[in-house]
């Protein structure tokens, strides 16, 4: 392979031809660069949907009460199905080996006041899971705890939205603000990756929410997290078990789709990963045609570069060059020139990338980036069918006899 | 030098055959120069390419310098050409992006010489033909005369046993034409033996012997006084 005559030969001729090169060049840089930059843009789109998807927990199962539409046991239709501590206890202890965490939440609106101002946000009685459950993050103090369930305690961990609203540039935490009669003191900020809106909340312990309610058992809706091993088939099989579970326990017919609703955050995520795997296959047959694009177009050009050289090949021959010596020229050549355009092609799309990655995010594209072994081997296989393609009209143009190539015009 | 005997080629031509050559004996002694001539259709460039391995015979014999030149694969005639054989041709056939030194170093790659030793000995034959002021010019930058001297250059390179030269002034004016035949004269006038397809008369008369072909074979072969010319 290595024959410093040959190489100078083919310098010679790459130097000499310099349209001849730099089209082949551009086409496989070219080929490269978008085939680099699509992909790019394409993980790019990946990643944003997935971020929006992913921040939050999903192994989370939600449960909300409803109103019966069928009547059962001796019970009328519409008749308001409740949640109460019991619920809650009962199914940690029947789930215990699938379930995780457990969070009664009650939703309520009241009056907030600090100062002289009051203030207009939800508030939401919570057990110290719904921080990993909402995908809360604390940015100050401390979330609710269990101390703060057993004692009952009359602290509150507010959003950042409601910080900001309330406190402006004072700081937040062991002042005391009150809600409806009572007053709470504010033990923790936190702030949540979904949005302002996650980011406007106010959470208490619902054991003091139950207290506020003259010792109420009841809570709103609950939510729970399982074991991530149970993957989609097992999420939705715990689902339909703790909903038959508890329409039993509350004398709910079981084919009433009304009494007892719930929410799978694993099915959803099911979904919206099968959108993004729909997008990733897009995203490679873009890139695949613009690879065969670029096949195509290496192949052409080379045709027509063993064309225009044929009457060149038959004096080459008539001189003496060997047909072997006819198709290692012309493959060099088309191996160096392939192997440099695709390369520096490759370099491009990866710099292209790597200047644009934050200016993107706007049109919905974070990260966008290719494997580096993604890149070359595309670049191997552009390469690869570049030398095949210079191989076929290469040997062809070996095989014409001398006379007839001289005569060609 | 060249011994052809009952040469026999034809061409395909898709339902019939055209038999070009029906049976040509021949032969060329060192040093000699030799036209041939025939009138278009004749087989003379046809005979030139089957002594010049550019083509194959389909019957008879033909031996060059003691070689049978038969069945040969690309390999070795490709190797043949190169060590036994010089050609001009009528468009002169140099390689447009390569000077006229490396025009003439080309065969010379082909045998493997080193760079240096190359374009030494290139440029050593272009002197012979005049040319050494010019050997850094392409060939777009010639004149058709001086392309055809780059050409006989360059099939002196190899030091063949036998040059070839097929209307090697088919493409000048006449002054021109005078100049290369000179320049074949003093090369023949050194001992190289040299074949020259012609239909021009007045270049045949510039030669030391004729061979007339027509319709395939030999009709007339004489040795004729020569028109010698002066050296421009």
């Amino acid at each position: 392979m290595f024959n410093i005559e040959r190489w100078k030969e083919i310098f010679q001729s790459i130097q000499k031809n310099k349209l001849r090169t730099i089209l082949s060049g551009t086409t496989v840089s070219l080929g490269i660069l978008i085939f680099i930059v699509l992909f790019g843009l394409g993980e790019g789109l990946k990643n944003s949907y997935s971020d929006l998807f992913l921040r939050q927990a999903n192994n989370v199962l939600f449960l909300y009460p409803g109103k019966t539409t069928k009547p059962y046991g001796g019970f009328k239709t519409n008749r308001r199905i409740e949640f109460d501590n019991s619920d809650i206890s009962d199914i940690r202890n029947n789930f215990s080996d699938r379930i995780e965490l457990i969070n009664p939440t009650i939703r309520y609106g009241d009056l907030i006041r600090y100062k002289l101002e009051s203030y207009d946000f939800s508030i939401i009685a919570v057990s110290p899971s719904n921080q990993y459950i909402e995908g809360n993050v604390l940015m100050k103090g401390r979330y609710i705890n269990e101390k703060d369930i057993n004692n009952k305690s009359k602290v509150v961990v507010i959003g950042r939205i409601v910080a900001r609203d309330i406190f402006k540039t004072e700081e937040p935490i062991g002042k005391f603000i009150n809600i409806g009669s009572r007053t709470y003191k504010v033990v923790g900020v936190f702030q949540d990756l979904d949005g302002d809106n996650q980011e406007s909340f106010l959470y208490i312990p619902y054991t003091t929410r139950q207290q506020i309610l003259m010792g109420s058992d009841k809570v709103g809706n609950i939510s729970l997290t399982f074991d991530e091993k149970l993957g989609g088939s097992g999420a939705l099989k715990l689902e339909n078990e703790i909903k038959t579970f508890l329409k039993k326990k509350k004398s709910i017919d079981p084919s009433d789709p009304s009494g007892i609703r719930t929410r799978n955050v694993a099915d959803e995520l099911d979904r919206s990963m099968q959108f993004a795997g729909a997008l990733q296959i897009i995203v490679a047959f873009v890139g695949i045609g613009t690879l065969i694009a670029g096949i195509i177009g290496i192949s052409n050009i080379m045709v027509f570069i063993v064309k225009e050289r044929t009457k060149e090949l038959g004096v080459r021959k008539a001189l003496g060059a060997k047909p072997s010596e006819i198709i290692k020229m012309i493959l060099t050549e088309s191996i160096f020139i392939t192997s440099i355009s695709g390369f520096l092609g490759m370099a491009l799309g990866i710099t292209f990338l790597n200047t644009v990655d934050k200016g993107l995010q706007d049109y919905f594209i974070t990260r966008p980036e290719v494997g580096l072994s993604t890149a070359f081997f595309a670049t191997i296989v552009l390469i690869i069918f570049g030398v095949i393609a210079g191989y076929i009209p290469a040997k062809r143009a070996a095989k014409i006899k001398p006379i007839v190539a001289l005569n060609d015009e | 030098m060249i011994e052809i005997n009952k040469l026999h080629k034809s061409y395909d031509m898709g339902s019939s055959s055209l038999h070009v050559l029906k049976g040509i004996n021949f032969c060329v002694d060192d040093g000699e120069l030799v036209a041939i001539m025939g009138s278009s259709g004749s087989g003379k460039s046809t005979l030139l390419n089957i002594l010049g391995m550019l083509d194959s015979a389909d019957n008879g014999t033909y031996d060059l310098d003691k070689i049978r030149i038969e069945n040969l694969d690309e390999n070795t005639a490709a190797e043949y050409r190169n060590k036994f054989l010089g050609f001009v041709f009528q468009s002169f056939n140099l390689i447009n992006y390569k000077n006229a030194l490396e025009n003439v170093a080309l065969p010379l790659y082909y045998q493997g010489i080193p760079r240096k030793v190359r374009q030494k000995t290139a440029l050593s034959f272009l002197e012979k033909v005049g040319l050494k002021d010019w050997a850094a010019h392409l060939p777009s930058e010639l004149s058709g005369g001086q392309k055809q001297r780059v050409a006989i250059a360059r099939a002196l390179a190899s030091k063949p046993k036998v040059l070839l030269a097929d209307e090697p002034t088919g493409a000048l004016d006449s002054n021109t034409s005078i100049e290369v035949m000179a320049l074949i004269q003093q090369i023949n006038n050194e001992g190289k033996t040299i074949l020259v397809v012609t239909h021009e008369h007045d270049i045949a008369k510039m030669c030391k012997r004729i061979v007339h072909l027509k319709d395939g074979i030999i009709v007339e072969d004489k040795k004729i006084k020569q028109n010698i010319l002066k050296n421009v």
